[in-house]
């Protein structure tokens, strides 16, 4: 797996790195967190990764809330490694909200100001412009359990923007939403998000949330970073099966030489082959969209294509479309449609012919 | 077709609770009967007739005044001490602190009149500490008001420590977190988050707090003395009477049954079912 970088030559360097520098290392028992990450003022990244992979710890880190056993927190070139929860400048949005049942919205969004040392006036009037700026005017009375999933959710964030941060933590910002509104908030959140000038870390295991939200994608799995990049190269040339299985793509390793790229095999028969439209030398991925395959009862003639003679192993729908498992040299899913799965008329156990065209093929150094 | 002939069978949608669990039932309302009958006892001996006379009897009201009074103070001074008390065993960490733990429901279960010995060997005139008060600022405890409500306090407030306590571990920690990341101090975390959210919790403690200074007898014989007006709390009333004029004594009792019962009805309305 992938794991830290190179260091960076951070003592030494006297000019201000703007935005966020955090190598965040810690052990606890059996867990082990070890990431580095860096984003710039203005920017939102994302931590997408499975239930339990550390991403929560890593925000939790960043807030303060838990210590780190090693590393360090810069924030705009000022150190916050060991700076305490109260003092960080950051504003925080949690899972569930977290809005504080006794008080109005208004007071909750203005209790970070008024800890701040803001008088009492115009802590009121600082919640209330940015209340009235996300829509909420109506709602500054109303205490946080009548509040719908959304409006929550907007005077969570305006309570952490209240006290100016200059970098925001949202820990699964669209978690506690119903599926119906998700759509609609997730949008509105995004260009919401747009507006702050400051660092914005959001925790997400969700990657529909980490493409539309996020400008910068950080995967973690088992505590490392595994993979970084905009969504767009996240969702093209993913370096894990997980992220693989999360942008919904087939992905393969193996070794190319050539437009030829030999899979790794699980030590059994003669390994696949792939052909792809570059040439490449060394060890590679492969990954291609389950729609790129497409299925045959009789090998066809004179085609380009690469062509897999392989066994169904399970048949679902999945929206308007079919998609089927194969197993056999490599394991890949196909989607077709409801009408050539009954052309084809496969079933479990049923061999078939599987093709995919080299121009499909995404290839790049793994 | 079955299925519809079924379904108009049945037209009402029944859930089967099953039959009464006598097993359970019964020994229930054995309690319950144990626990109201001597009330019952109390109103169906009482002297009705000369009833409004003997309630406003001057020493009647003085005990009254005095338990209401050292009972409501008691429970100020333990809800001063105690909610901090009880912040500190359930939000920090410090070496002993099963033992503090424990030695803070010692009261609860050594007998009240050990505890009023306890007080008097510390607090009397001649007292680990109360000669130094004495030799010091001129100040004797014992067999003062001063007295009654400290034996209340140490027999009660164990009650609203482990009451808070209890709240306090049973509350969401989180929100804590998120005052902390507000820039909140642990003071303010505490007074403008934490207490507001385990205020139902404190007023149950209070309310159990209060109920046993009321109550409270050994300690405060032992402690304070019975002296009518200043020392004689109503409890205290109830056993003297009790050896001399026994309808005096139920008179007593009725009167502390009611106001107490009065008391904590208001008290629960407003605070433990907001």
């Amino acid at each position: 797996m992938a794991t830290r970088t190179t260091p960076a030559p951070t003592d030494s360097d006297p000019s201000p790195h703007p935005g966020l520098d955090a190598d965040l290392r810690l052990s606890r028992g059996s867990f082990d967190l070890d990431v580095r990450l860096s984003c710039p003022p203005g920017r939102i990244l994302a931590l997408l990764g499975p239930n339990g992979a550390g991403k929560s710890s890593a925000l939790r880190a960043l807030a303060g809330l838990v210590p780190l056993t090693g590393g360090h927190i810069r924030l705009n070139g000022d150190d916050h490694t060991t700076t305490a929860v109260e003092h960080r400048p950051i504003g925080m949005v949690f899972q569930d909200y977290l809005l504080f049942p006794h008080m109005s919205a208004l007071d909750n969004v203005a209790f970070g100001p008024r800890c701040q040392g803001v008088g009492r006036a115009e802590a009121r009037e600082r919640a209330r412009a940015l209340l009235d700026h996300m829509d909420l005017g109506d709602h500054s009375a109303s205490r946080p359990p009548r509040l719908s999933g959304g409006q929550a959710q907007r005077v969570a964030l305006a309570r952490a923007l209240a006290v100016r941060p200059r970098m925001l933590l949202m820990d699964e910002p669209m978690a506690a939403l119903d599926a119906s509104t998700r759509v609609a908030v997730r949008s509105r959140l995004r260009h919401l998000l747009e507006e702050f000038d400051g660092v914005t870390v959001l925790v997400t295991h969700d990657p529909l949330d980490a493409m539309v939200l996020a400008d910068h994608i950080a995967v973690i799995e088992d505590g490392r970073l595994v993979q970084e990049g905009t969504p767009a190269e996240v969702a093209r040339r993913p370096r894990t099966t997980y992220v693989a299985r999360l942008v919904g793509l087939n992905l393969f390793r193996g070794e190319a030489r050539g437009g030829t790229v030999t899979l790794d095999g699980d030590g059994s028969g003669e390994p696949a082959g792939v052909e792809v439209r570059e040439a490449r030398h060394g060890r590679v991925l492969v990954a291609f969209p389950p729609r790129a395959v497409a299925l045959y009862q009789e090998r066809p003639h004179g085609s380009p294509r690469n062509m897999w003679r392989l066994r169904v192993e399970g048949i679902e729908r999945f929206g308007d479309q079919v998609r089927v498992n194969l197993e056999g040299v490599l394991s890949l899913a196909a989607d077709i449609t409801p009408a050539a799965l009954a052309e084809l008329g496969l079933a479990r156990g049923e061999e078939v012919w599987a093709g995919v065209k080299a121009t499909e093929v995404e290839c790049y150094p793994g | 077709m079955t299925a519809v002939a079924t379904r108009s069978d049945r037209r009402a949608p029944r859930t089967r609770s099953g039959r009464v669990p006598w097993i359970l039932v019964l020994p229930a309302l054995v309690g319950l009967s144990f626990l109201i009958l001597p009330f019952a006892g109390l109103l169906v001996r009482a002297p009705w007739p000369t009833m409004v006379e003997r309630v406003t009897e001057p020493e009647v009201l003085a005990a009254l005044w005095l338990s209401l009074s050292t009972a409501t103070v008691a429970t100020l001074v333990s809800l001063s001490f105690g909610v901090p008390l009880a912040w500190m065993l359930a939000r920090t960490e410090f070496p002993g602190r099963r033992v503090v733990r424990a030695l803070v429901t010692i009261p609860l279960v050594i007998p009240p009149v050990v505890g009023g010995v306890a007080l008097l060997l510390v607090l009397g005139r001649n007292g680990l500490v109360g000669r130094y008060l004495d030799a010091w600022f001129g100040l004797t405890l014992p067999f003062t008001p001063a007295a009654v409500v400290i034996a209340q306090v140490f027999v009660a407030m164990p009650f609203l420590v482990i009451t808070v306590e209890g709240a306090l571990r049973g509350a969401d920690r989180r929100y804590e977190e998120a005052a902390a990341t507000l820039g909140a101090s642990r003071v303010t975390i505490f007074t403008r988050v934490t207490l507001p959210m385990v205020l139902p919790g404190i007023g149950a403690g209070a309310i159990l707090c209060w109920a046993r200074a009321l109550g409270e007898f050994g300690a405060t014989i032992t402690f304070a003395g019975n002296f009518p007006g200043t020392t004689q709390t109503m409890p205290l009333a109830v056993y003297m009477a009790m050896q001399r004029d026994p309808e005096a004594a139920i008179v007593l009792s009725l009167v502390l049954l009611l106001v107490s019962l009065a008391v904590l009805v208001t008290l629960r309305e407003r605070w433990v079912n907001p």
